[in-house]
């Protein structure tokens, strides 16, 4: 998040959506998530995110810490699927509203 | 078991007899006096513990004068010159200061992508840095009483120290020369990384 400062803004990060829980038909399991991430289409394409931390910031209406954006830090785990889809982890299960919401895949723990 | 062990074979070889050493001669122990005083309960002590940590294993594509992109922190996107490896395995990296504001400062490896451009850094020294040069002054600790308790609030903000200032020439403006004798890196290394749309680290070359 921007600490308010007047740089230039860069996007380390890439975009995912929240799809929802990892489920079965009439079974849910919320403590792992199920992402999108854009730009990823197969499961070999995965590889290179795992591992990688993730963050769900979102807003409140009470100020904590000086700021009134929260975040739940979390990780990419392993694929889901064969088309790109990814499993995570997140420090707290994410709530059931972020379904739809977006997601930040940073580049770290970085590997290259 | 006996005979799995091959002590048989052993003893055949030595007739009949397993080798023993004659003990080493311990040195003297000097006389102990019987303690005066013996604890009534057992008194616990600590398992010594005589583990070192190594410096994390630096990655291949990390050699000194590679530059870096620094993936978090106030530095995040800012492409950086790597001096070496610290003893507690992480990273000197320095802007140079004059190019990009960021200074001589520490850095874990897992937050930086390494990059195929080298710099030629032969003509600096870093072995002056180590971890001890980056630590925190400790603020002296002092039993205020209630007036002056207000004044040492203003003393917080402190100016850097002028030998740091120093070190960071000493250590840069070889490097800006290096820097200015290739075509274009200095400009690369003012600039900031973003990714942008369309862009997949995945699929990117570094």
């Amino acid at each position: 998040m921007v600490k308010g400062r007047q740089g230039e803004r860069v996007r380390l990060y890439v975009r995912g959506t929240i799809l929802g829980y990892k489920r079965s038909k009439s079974n849910q399991y919320e403590n792992t998530s199920l992402i999108q991430i854009e730009g990823l289409n197969t499961k070999e394409e995965v590889a290179w995110y795992c591992g990688k931390r993730m963050a769900y910031i979102y807003k409140a209406k009470t100020k904590s810490d000086g700021t009134r954006y929260r975040c739940i830090w979390g990780k990419v785990t392993r694929p889901h699927g064969n088309s790109g889809v990814v499993r995570a982890k997140f420090k707290s299960n994410l709530p059931p509203k972020s379904m739809g919401g977006k997601v930040r895949v940073f580049m770290y723990p970085s590997n290259i | 078991m006996y005979h799995k062990r091959g002590i048989w074979a052993i003893k055949a070889k030595h007739g009949g007899v397993f080798p023993r050493h004659e003990p080493k001669e311990a040195p003297p122990k000097p006389a102990e006096k019987p303690p005066k005083y013996y604890p009534a309960d057992d008194v616990r002590h600590p398992i010594p513990n005589h583990r070192k940590h190594k410096p994390t294993k630096l990655r291949a594509s990390i050699t000194p004068g590679t530059v870096l992109i620094l993936l978090a922190g106030r530095f995040m996107g800012k492409r950086v010159v790597f001096l070496k490896q610290l003893p507690s395995g992480l990273l000197l990296v320095t802007g140079p200061f004059k190019i990009n504001g960021v200074p001589l400062r520490r850095v874990n490896q897992a937050y930086v992508i390494a990059t195929s451009t080298k710099v030629d850094i032969s003509a600096v020294s870093a072995e002056k840095f180590d971890d001890k040069y980056f630590t925190k002054e400790k603020k002296k600790k002092k039993n205020k009483g209630e007036s002056e308790f207000f004044e040492t609030e203003k003393e917080e903000t402190k100016a850097l120290p002028q030998e740091k200032k120093d070190d960071q020439k000493a250590v840069d403006t070889p490097l800006i020369k290096a820097i200015e004798a290739v075509s274009d890196l200095k400009a690369y290394l003012g600039a900031r990384f973003s990714l942008r749309a369309g862009m997949k680290p995945h699929e990117l070359v570094f």
